[in-house]
């Protein structure tokens, strides 16, 4: 995919015996069962782990910790620290360069990490994409049941734990991993082995959740609350486990952002030259930091309770559930804040390009980022309005997630005003963007009703809320995901997407977007709850119009599955080097972009927003590589 | 919106493009603001069930008036700027008028939605604080309905998979169906046996959560007789979709009819229920402690 003058490559027989992806396995495989015997030894031998009475839970997590350390090794992962133990001099060359076996490896090439994360990331979203399908499949009637009502919570559980864990790396993952670095004149990132790693540990944890399947499935959706998560299926050990990796992927990756944006800029580029881009990942990835390790602590306690029989979250024990909720709404606020954050980025990213206007209001659509990232930790417990937490703290809550509204507003006001009056281009970026400020529209206004004490006693638990954060999350991530494909992949490939393909899908996924969550205001505001398999007969209609609507805008996306295969494997047009006419720097080096990034740093002047004002993009200086990292 | 600074991007456009919008926001939410509140408005449930869910009603009318002048501006603004200041086809891509900031503007948008919020937090507070709206509030609730130290308790009891009910008033008599008086001021006392499962009476306008180990206090203010729906609004488990039932509000005198029988057949029983999960035999407590849980391993 790349045209790098690569030194003299090995035999491919011989380049897939060594530490890449089929070792990974074989490793991850034994490893496996080295952990699920090794419990057994532990815990004692009178268990029948294939039969259906006193499943041994500890063997469950052995086997699959066993498992991600053998996948881990057979990567490659612990080559490093070993080289340096035993005195020979480390590179991370020989892991950046070579053909298409190095998506496949563990490459320490940011923009290998960028095009992995996005297969990664596309290949989970279009798992939980189905198990939305199978939901609505049981919906469309209110009684009679498509699937067992186990197997229903645990396609609940699988679509929710699937969106909230892999997207929350949806953004961040393919684009601020590849191009971050760029933006900011950096070659590399700032840890390049602990970028791949957040890469890897994503890929088992994905594996982990799928195989749930083969333990029972669990029933709790993705909170996962306690003390519903104590007395489940074995599989819920899965998702534990997966939610655990999924939390320590983030907070490296978070932990890699901050380091790299603070401590790599080229020179000249000061903070009010930054990229909104990078603004936008710089906060989101302070929210990783802070908010998941919240998130593996409790998940362990979650464990430790299933396995050394400790009572956290039981009250029998002197525990309580509401610790069980706090803590996982300490981290869940701020994850929907991980999710929608990038989307705000990549909007006031992009909005500047098609309407050649500089970014309106650049200072306060950075303090809009910052307010939200901030405010965003002081909001949790309006998810715990009716539960009889802190009863006396409601107007407290109710008053800070108003509050948000603002800062977020801010970031509709830059928007708004940078396509005002500006030459606005209907691109497949453009749309999507535009999308966005309907559909976080919707969302936010809902909100409205949700932070209300009085109305959220209608709402709470109902399908108005799953309403709500679908409009916020999937209007407002996934949404900006597509733009920042279509605005993006050119660049990485090197190959343009179908444009007309592209608008036939984002048509597509937007009527049928609002046409799937629009009727689900009034289905959770006429008494339909949350993940419950039947519902009122009367709901049926609605039911059935979502249900024919959701399945549609699952079609859309085969049409866009449909452009990316077209496009990339056999229409083939090479991209410009700047088909949008961006001013960014990314648009300035050819597509795709070299190993290496630069041959020299360049030195900024300017913010990548100056339309109309009469000067030059960044330049990027040419000539002799200045060293290696 | 307010006006621009006049730098034309296109040749001959001098037009106040900014206050077109604003004239038309305001003629569109002064038109469209008292129709939904008119005609939206009364379909808005939870509807007039009792007290609170009339008070949650209002809320939600009040919402909903509210967000239309904000759709509106919204309708009004992508709606004339997309179509105003689209490149044609086939025309030049040329860079549009520079334009960074505009003091004015950034002050006046953080003003009004500050405005908003605060008044939004304000008037929820308020609609709390009169009489609970009917929301779970822990053992100890601050938004006390007027008597409610003379309440009518009743003991909402969840389990995988149902509600049962006790009435402290009658000896801590535990049925499976939802009776309550009419025009009673009535004290919810919500709990759990093992997992986390959450009350909803629909119709009554009543949401709080049953949590082993937890009194969770809801007051709800019945009117006349009726029929509503109660079903389990947090997921507990396998059975969740259909843990659900009917309770009825009827007047004094069926009430204490049906709570004298139920009492009597109450003690007729008590001695042979004897499952764990089941307090039938219990004394009354306002929180019962559950089973520990038991895992392998």
């Amino acid at each position: 995919m790349s045209a790098v003058a690569a030194p003299p490559q090995r035999p491919l027989w011989r380049r897939l015996i060594g530490f890449n992806f089929i070792t990974a396995l074989i490793l991850g495989v034994a490893g496996w069962y080295v952990g699920w015997f090794g419990a057994h030894k532990i815990v004692g031998p009178s268990l029948d782990y294939f039969g259906d009475i006193d499943y041994n839970e500890l063997s469950v997590y052995l086997a699959y910790i066993g498992g991600v350390v053998g996948f881990l090794v057979g990567l490659g992962f612990l080559n490093y620290p070993v080289k340096r133990l035993l005195g020979y001099p480390p590179s991370l060359r020989e892991k950046e360069e070579g053909g298409w076996t190095r998506y496949f490896s563990l490459c320490t090439d940011h923009k290998v990490v960028g095009i992995q994360y996005l297969w990664g990331v596309g290949l989970f979203f279009f798992i939980g994409g189905l198990n939305a399908m199978l939901i609505r499949t049981e919906l469309l009637t209110p009684h009679s049941q498509a699937f067992p009502a186990g197997t229903y919570l645990t396609i609940v559980g699988m679509h929710g734990t699937m969106m909230m864990g892999v997207m929350t790396s949806g953004i961040l993952g393919p684009f601020a991993n590849y191009f971050v670095p760029i933006m900011i004149g950096a070659r590399r990132m700032a840890f390049p082995r602990i970028e791949a790693l957040t890469f890897w540990l994503l890929m088992a944890a994905g594996a982990i959740l799928t195989t749930t399947v083969f333990f029972g499935g669990f029933p709790t959706g993705w909170t996962g609350y306690a003390p519903l998560s104590t007395q489940a299926n074995p599989g819920i050990d899965n998702y534990i486990l997966f939610f655990a990796l999924v939390g320590l992927s983030m907070t490296l990756l978070g932990l890699n952002m901050i380091v790299t944006v603070l401590t790599m800029r080229a020179p000249g580029l000061t903070w009010t030259r930054l990229p909104i881009f990078v603004w936008g990942v710089l906060s989101t990835a302070v929210l990783m930091v802070l908010a998941a390790p919240v998130l593996i602590s409790t998940l362990a306690m979650a464990a430790l309770d299933r396995t050394a029989q400790t009572t956290f979250f039981n009250p029998s024990g002197g525990g309580s559930n509401y610790l069980y909720q706090n803590l996982f709404w300490v981290f869940g606020h701020p994850e929907v804040y991980i999710l929608a954050l990038p989307g705000f980025a990549i909007v006031l990213e992009l909005l500047p390009v098609f309407s050649r206007k500089p970014l309106w209001g650049y200072r306060l659509a950075v303090g809009g980022l910052l307010g939200v990232s901030l405010l965003s930790w002081f909001v949790w417990q309006h998810h715990l309005f009716v539960s009889g937490i802190n009863g006396d703290l409601r107007p407290f809550y109710m008053l800070s997630t108003e509050l948000i509204s603002i800062p977020t507003g801010l970031t509709f006001l830059c928007g708004m005003m940078t396509i005002w009056r500006g030459n606005i281009r209907f691109t497949v970026p453009m749309l999507f963007c535009l999308a966005w400020f309907f559909n976080f529209l919707i969302g936010g206004l809902s909100g409205v009703f949700l932070s209300d004490v009085p109305s959220d006693v209608t709402t709470h638990g109902s399908f108005f809320s799953m309403a709500h954060f679908h409009y916020t999350i999937m209007g407002g991530l996934i949404f900006t995901f597509f733009a920042a494909i279509y605005y993006w992949v050119p660049k990485m490939t090197g190959w343009e997407l179908n444009e007309l393909l592209g608008k036939i899908h984002f048509w597509a996924m937007f009527v049928f977007f609002n046409s799937t969550f629009a009727p689900l205001f009034a289905v959770g505001f006429l008494g339909q709850a949350r993940r419950a398999v039947t519902y009122p007969s009367n709901l049926q209609f609605l039911n059935d119009w979502v249900s024919v609507s959701a399945f549609l805008l699952g079609a859309s996306m085969l049409v866009f599955l449909f452009n990316l295969v077209w496009s990339l494997a056999f229409a083939r047009k090479p991209a410009e080097a700047n088909p949008w006419g961006s001013r960014s720097i990314e648009f300035q080096l050819p597509s795709p972009v070299p190993v290496h990034n630069f041959d020299r740093i360049p030195v900024f002047s300017s913010d990548p927003y100056g339309y109309g004002e009469g000067t030059q993009p960044v330049a990027v200086p040419a000539g002799a590589p200045a060293g290696r990292e | 919106m307010a006006s621009q600074p006049a730098a034309a991007t296109r040749p001959g456009d001098s037009t106040n493009h900014g206050l077109r919008v604003v004239v038309a926001w305001l003629v569109l939410s002064a038109i469209a603001t008292p129709l939904v509140a008119i005609y939206v408005g009364p379909l808005i449930p939870p509807g007039n069930g009792s007290v609170q869910a009339q008070g949650q009603t209002f809320s939600n009318q009040v919402m909903t008036s509210l967000v239309t002048p904000v759709l509106c501006l919204m309708v009004v603004f992508f709606g004339y700027g997309l179509i105003k200041f689209h490149l044609r086809r086939n025309e030049a891509v040329l860079d549009g008028p520079p334009l960074r900031n505009d003091s004015l503007i950034q002050v006046l948008w953080i003003v009004i939605t500050s405005a908003m919020v605060l008044f939004l937090a304000g008037f929820g507070t308020y609609e709390l604080l009169k009489d609970g709206a009917g929301g779970g509030q822990g053992p100890n609730p601050i938004a006390l309905p007027a008597g409610h130290k003379t309440a009518f308790q009743v003991q909402v009891i969840g389990q995988q998979w149902q509600f049962t009910y006790r009435y402290p008033s009658f000896g801590g008599m535990e049925s499976n169906q939802l009776v309550l008086p009419e025009h009673t001021l009535v004290a919810f006392h919500v709990t759990s046996l093992d997992v986390v499962h959450s009350f909803w009476a629909y119709e009554l306008g009543v949401k709080a959560d049953a949590n082993p180990g937890v009194d969770n206090v809801a007051y709800v203010t019945t009117k006349g007789p009726m029929v509503f729906h109660v079903r389990c609004a947090e997921l507990c488990g396998l059975w969740h979709g259909y843990m659900f039932n009917n309770g009825v509000v009827v007047n004094h005198g069926a009430f204490t009819h049906w709570a004298t029988r139920a009492l009597a057949l109450y003690h007729s029983i008590k001695g042979y229920v004897n499952r764990p999960a089941d307090k039938g035999g219990a004394p009354f407590a306002y929180s019962y402690l559950p089973e520990p849980t038991r895992r392998a391993g």
